[in-house]
């Protein structure tokens, strides 16, 4: 009952998703359409820190990856977007691991700070090489060379269901992910790691690849965001797009499946309506930061799980 | 310059650098070891120290007693903000790791706003106090960044001194050592983290006055020494005291020989692969213990 529950759930967001397409006006379906990719930066994000309870503040570096090595190589070798939407994704992957085996040995607070530390370290490599990435300036992706076999991603609706389609892989794949073995392991070593380890498994692994598949979900979306919207640039490596992610989440609820589109949609429109009136994004996100701490801790999924929806994955 | 006299100024440069960093880094390690906390805002505290030091210098007007003021008064009042913080956030959740973390994230915002709407998008610089150059065989060297290495080792020496040899010091060890039995023997352990979290906080401010008569007042001038210190704590060992100082030397030196004759960015990048390095061949740090 509760399993139909769920799906029928999940299953109604989406095709809201897809209804919105013949309603939105021009303006907000491009808004959703980049939601829905980021979305999958939330959903990548929320598997590390919903489901493992890692608290990773470097995940930028992983998005970044997957836009740079879809961006560059589209840009400078002119490889088709599929391919460089694998290229992306699989650089991301190799990334995380590699970012996996340093990071994880490190416990608590301290993966945290050896997250940021890459992150800032990655950023500055982008900087650094400011011939090839154009650092802050960024690169413009000639809308020419974005083509998937004849349809060009610069056409809205088309780029509107590949963002749905792409959403839609990183829900199913963590909806499957936290409803299987796996995904139960990792939900206990979030709660508690020395018993898991107790029980015989080997937590780190696990660790690694709740890890792996987060930079991979990460790398996806950032793939998709260069060759969707043609420009790649270094503050998407910035620290503050890790914290966007953290926030999207949090205030979605971490730990939820919907959670991180709920929160990238929020706070997406938030952010806008406030530099519209003010110009002072940073004192809306600092003070959501704080006031979700102290008073709404779950979020805003979280919090119906808790209250109603005993059935939420 | 030949290759000696320019190695020299690259050192005596990171040397500055170096104390500056100890005086943040030691901050920020000690609001751990005590508390078990991360204070992500704590290169705003910095910040703020500068920020502060720029307005009292403009406000009095003479660059020695502006100096003075600020380096009296700037830590004062972000002394006195984070004990705000500290009993208005912190306390609430009772200091736990990962909603600090979030809340602190919060609070860099906070801070970076309001210094942005009362103080402006500007880098603006301060006067140094004092104005003799100490002339060497091959280059003059800013008499002032002696003093700040002179006042900054004092500071060390005096925190060292208070954590070691003071009663006040003997009470943060024993919290720091098990909160709960410290409580039972009537410990005040709030009062004490409190007091901690401000002291983590004036030592950040203390440098940011320091730092402002060499690089000007801005904004965002906190995230460097946020991350300098990170990566100084955890080559040390997140909340040692001595692995923080000796670490902040060892890259606080290397930083500025790098940045002399490469690029800042370069050196950064290196310090965070030695960090990697360190991680691999020692997770808990050079000089940290296992955690109990």
């Amino acid at each position: 009952m509760d399993r139909h529950r769920s799906l029928a759930f999940h299953g109604g967001a989406l095709a809201l998703l897809f209804l919105l397409q013949f309603v939105l006006p021009p303006y907000h379906h491009t808004n959703f359409t980049s939601i829905m990719v980021l979305a999958t930066y939330g959903i990548g994000y929320n598997i590390l820190i919903g489901y493992t309870g890692l608290l990773s503040l470097g995940h930028a570096m992983f998005f970044a990856a997957g836009l740079y090595a879809a961006g560059l190589t589209v840009h400078y070798f002119n490889i088709d977007p599929i391919s460089a939407f694998i290229l992306g994704a699989a650089a991301a992957l190799a990334f995380a691991t590699a970012v996996g085996l340093v990071a994880l040995r490190t416990t608590g607070v301290s993966f945290m700070i050896v997250t940021m530390m890459f992150a800032q370290a990655c950023f500055l490599l982008i900087l650094y090489f400011n011939q090839v990435t154009r650092g802050d300036e960024g690169l413009v992706l000639s809308g020419a060379a974005r083509q998937i076999g004849g349809l060009s991603l610069t056409n809205p609706t088309f780029r509107y269901n590949l963002a749905l389609a792409l959403f839609t892989g990183a829900l199913v794949l963590c909806y499957i992910l936290i409803r299987s073995r796996v995904g139960r392991v990792l939900v206990a070593i979030r709660e508690n790691e020395e018993r898991v380890k107790m029980l015989g498994y080997h937590t780190f692994r696990y660790k690694l690849l709740a890890l792996a598949l987060s930079g991979l979900l990460s790398g996806a979306a950032g793939a998709s965001y260069a060759l969707m919207f043609g420009y790649v640039g270094a503050t998407f490596a910035s620290i503050e797009y890790s914290i966007f992610a953290l926030l999207w989440v949090l205030l979605g609820g971490a730990g939820t499946v919907l959670g991180p589109i709920i929160g990238a949609l929020l706070m997406f429109y938030l952010v806008e309506w406030t530099s519209e009136v003010t110009q002072s994004y940073r004192i809306v996100v600092g003070a959501a930061l704080v006031l979700l701490t102290l008073f709404f801790p779950k979020g805003i999924l979280g919090t119906l799980r808790e209250k109603r929806l005993r059935w939420l994955p | 310059m030949s290759l000696g006299p320019h190695l020299l100024l690259a050192l005596m440069e990171g040397t500055v650098a170096a104390f500056v960093l100890a005086l943040t880094a030691l901050g920020l390690t000690l609001v751990f070891g005590v508390m078990r906390i991360v204070n992500v805002a704590h290169g705003e505290f910095f910040m703020l120290g500068a920020v502060f030091a720029w307005a009292f210098a403009h406000l009095v007007g003479n660059p020695a007693l502006g100096f003075l003021v600020a380096v009296i008064a700037s830590p004062i009042v972000v002394g006195g903000a984070a004990l705000v913080i500290d009993r208005a956030i912190l306390r609430r959740f009772n200091y736990q790791p990962e909603a600090t973390i979030v809340a602190t994230i919060g609070l860099l915002y906070i801070i970076q706003q309001l210094v942005l709407i009362f103080y402006g998008p500007d880098a603006r610089s301060v006067e140094a106090p004092i104005n003799f150059r100490v002339q060497l065989p091959w280059f003059g060297y800013s008499g002032y960044k002696l003093v700040v290495a002179g006042i900054a080792a004092l500071l060390l020496l005096a925190t060292w001194y208070g954590i070691a040899k003071t009663k006040l010091g003997l009470v943060m060890r024993a919290t720091q050592f098990d909160s709960e039995t410290a409580q039972a023997f009537g410990i005040p352990v709030d009062r004490v983290y409190a007091a901690v979290f401000a002291l983590g906080a004036m030592l950040a401010a203390i440098a940011g006055v320091l730092i402002v008569p060499i690089k000007q007042a801005y904004y965002l001038m906190g995230l460097d020494p946020l991350l300098l210190s990170f990566i100084v704590v955890i080559i040390g060992g997140l909340g040692s005291l001595r692995g923080a100082i000796i670490a902040a030397f060892v890259i606080g030196i290397s930083d500025g020989v790098i940045s002399v004759f490469f690029s800042p960015n370069l050196s950064k990048i290196l310090a965070t692969l030695l960090v990697a390095l360190v991680l691999i061949f020692r997770p808990e740090g050079l000089f940290g213990g296992k955690a109990r």
